[in-house]
């Protein structure tokens, strides 16, 4: 048996505890995600899916449960840099360029500054952004601000890539043209990916397996196998891909129904 | 080249302004105050700047002097404290209050005790109230600015692994440019004020403040004015200068390459 790329057991998160403010926001999840996999997160707002990818992440403690990432603790696994992240806002550093922004981590890693440049350059080939070395973060467009942001994350060889939405802020026709890049990055990266959207054909183009989650308290509630093969233009207009749409969708109905 | 011409045609509208401004007041006041008592024409500021211009000159240094060491002192306490607050807890909650009760008090009206400290002609106590006056601005600007950070941006640095020191190197300090050169640009013309306010109740007697108020004393306003618009003149050389050392330290802001455009 080959080891998890992360396994969650348990987990629990209760904010504020014991005030009246409390919130409930994960309850008792179990989440194993093999190496390589394609996982999303989708659910309604308040469903703890952010909050799980931030418990993975080691950003935020558990109240109760064990994460293990690659069989190390989630900290463990953090501080060996075993991570990278993408928000919904790119979060990209406006002082510096696009090149010194994929640079950063690398920086902060302690490469040689030939090597950061190196690899810089490879990634913003990856993300078909090789012209833009040398401009700043605001004189790009949002689509391509989150190109940096995943090269960005990348840009170091994670073993697991987490990603908050990276998608929500972009246009319909842009975000089908990013998701159709980070199939490509993820099928020649290899990487796992945990991704939260609240876009149901997102999750289905995107993934392996959709886990569906339920609000208050914060919990799984189902998880679809998503086998299309390789996606291409094609796909999102298959007979499978509606079959699949329909089969979150109805998952996501029947977690709001039992409100 | 099309840039010269474009700022050029740019800058006539507000330079045209200015000399139908300037000749304005000056046909104006020739018909309703030939004496001069309200307020001088500019032709006799000039006339008295001319001819003043040793002592005016020697004014501008002493003033200049004590404007550029307090607020020198000021920014970097301004500077120290916020960062001192942002990075421990405890330094928040003992400066804050404290730094928050001496902005109440108001500072120009301590020039006399500030005297009495330092002695009556002593530049010192004109370099402390200007000091004082520019350590809240700054303070307040510069640590807004280390705290209100994108909290993705810092979930970035910890997934690194960064430690806080790399944090407020690479994240902090960056975010709080723009507030701390809004700061210097505010404090810039603030400090001006402070110092010549202070220089009327002591320090220096041939800096500019005392000048002022022995030309009005005697009625001789044009004199006055011209001391008026030499102080006028170093509060705007340091706005040009806290400006330029903006688009210097930070080309990549908008506001930068908004005005460069």
């Amino acid at each position: 048996m080959t080891e998890c790329a992360v396994r969650a057991e348990g987990i629990t998160k209760v904010f504020n505890q014991g005030r009246p403010n409390e919130v409930h926001a994960l309850s008792e999840v179990d989440l194993a995600i093999e190496p390589g996999e394609f996982v999303s997160l989708i659910g309604p707002s308040g469903c703890g899916k952010s909050t799980l990818l931030r418990v993975i992440a080691s950003l935020t403690e558990p109240t109760e449960g064990q994460i293990t990432v690659y069989g190390k603790p989630a900290e463990q696994a953090r501080l060996d840099r075993d991570y990278g992240m993408a928000f919904q806002h790119s979060g990209l550093f406006d002082w510096r360029s696009v090149a010194r922004n994929i640079e950063l981590p690398l920086e902060l890693m302690g490469w040689s500054r030939d090597k950061r440049q190196q690899r810089a350059r490879e990634m913003l080939e990856l993300v078909k952004l090789g012209q833009f070395g040398d401009h700043h973060p605001a004189e790009l467009s949002g689509g391509m601000r989150q190109r940096v942001a995943i090269a960005r994350a990348l840009s170091f060889n994670p073993s697991l890539l987490l990603m908050d939405e990276p998608f929500g802020a972009l246009d319909e026709m842009t975000r089908e043209h990013m998701q159709t890049e980070l199939l490509r990055i993820w099928s020649e990266t290899g990487t796992t990916v945990v991704f939260v959207t609240h876009s149901i054909p997102e999750s289905v183009y995107l993934s392996s397996r959709v886990v569906v989650m339920s609000p208050r308290p914060g919990r799984i509630s189902t998880e679809i196998p998503v086998d299309l093969g390789g996606r291409d233009a094609d796909t999102r207009e298959s007979p499978g891909f509606f079959a699949k749409i329909t089969e979150v969708r109805e998952a996501l109905r029947a977690v709001e129904g039992a409100e | 080249m099309t840039g010269l011409r474009h700022r050029l045609s740019a800058s006539l509208p507000p330079v045209a302004f200015g000399l139908a401004g300037l000749a304005l007041w000056e046909s104006l006041l020739r018909i309703t105050d030939p004496r001069g008592f309200v307020l001088p024409p500019p032709s006799e500021i000039v006339a008295a700047l001319v001819d003043n211009w040793s002592q005016i000159w020697t004014g501008t240094r002493h003033t200049g002097y004590v404007i550029l060491t307090g607020l020198a002192a000021g920014v970097i306490l301004g500077v120290l404290a916020a960062l001192l607050v942002t990075r421990f807890r405890s330094a928040n909650e003992t400066i804050t209050p404290v730094a928050t009760a001496v902005n109440a008090i108001p500072i120009i009206a301590l020039a006399p005790v500030f005297n009495a400290w330092f002695g009556l002609i002593s530049p010192h106590s004109n370099q402390a109230v200007v000091t004082v006056l520019v350590f809240f601005p700054v303070f307040i600007n510069v640590t807004k600015g280390l705290t209100q950070v994108q909290p993705s941006q810092i979930e970035l640095m910890r997934s690194y692994a960064a430690r806080e020191r790399q944090i407020t190197r690479e994240v902090r300090i960056p975010n709080a440019m723009p507030f701390f050169f809004n700061s210097l640009k505010i404090v810039s013309s603030l400090s001006v004020i402070a110092a010549i306010v202070a220089e009327y109740f002591g320090g220096r007697q041939d800096a500019l403040g005392p000048m002022i108020i022995q030309s009005a004393g005697l009625t001789r306003y044009d004199d006055a004015w011209a001391a008026v618009f030499a102080g006028a003149m170093i509060g705007i050389v340091l706005y040009a200068l806290a400006a330029l050392a903006e688009r210097l330290a930070m080309p990549w802001h908008a506001s930068v390459r908004e005005a460069a455009r």
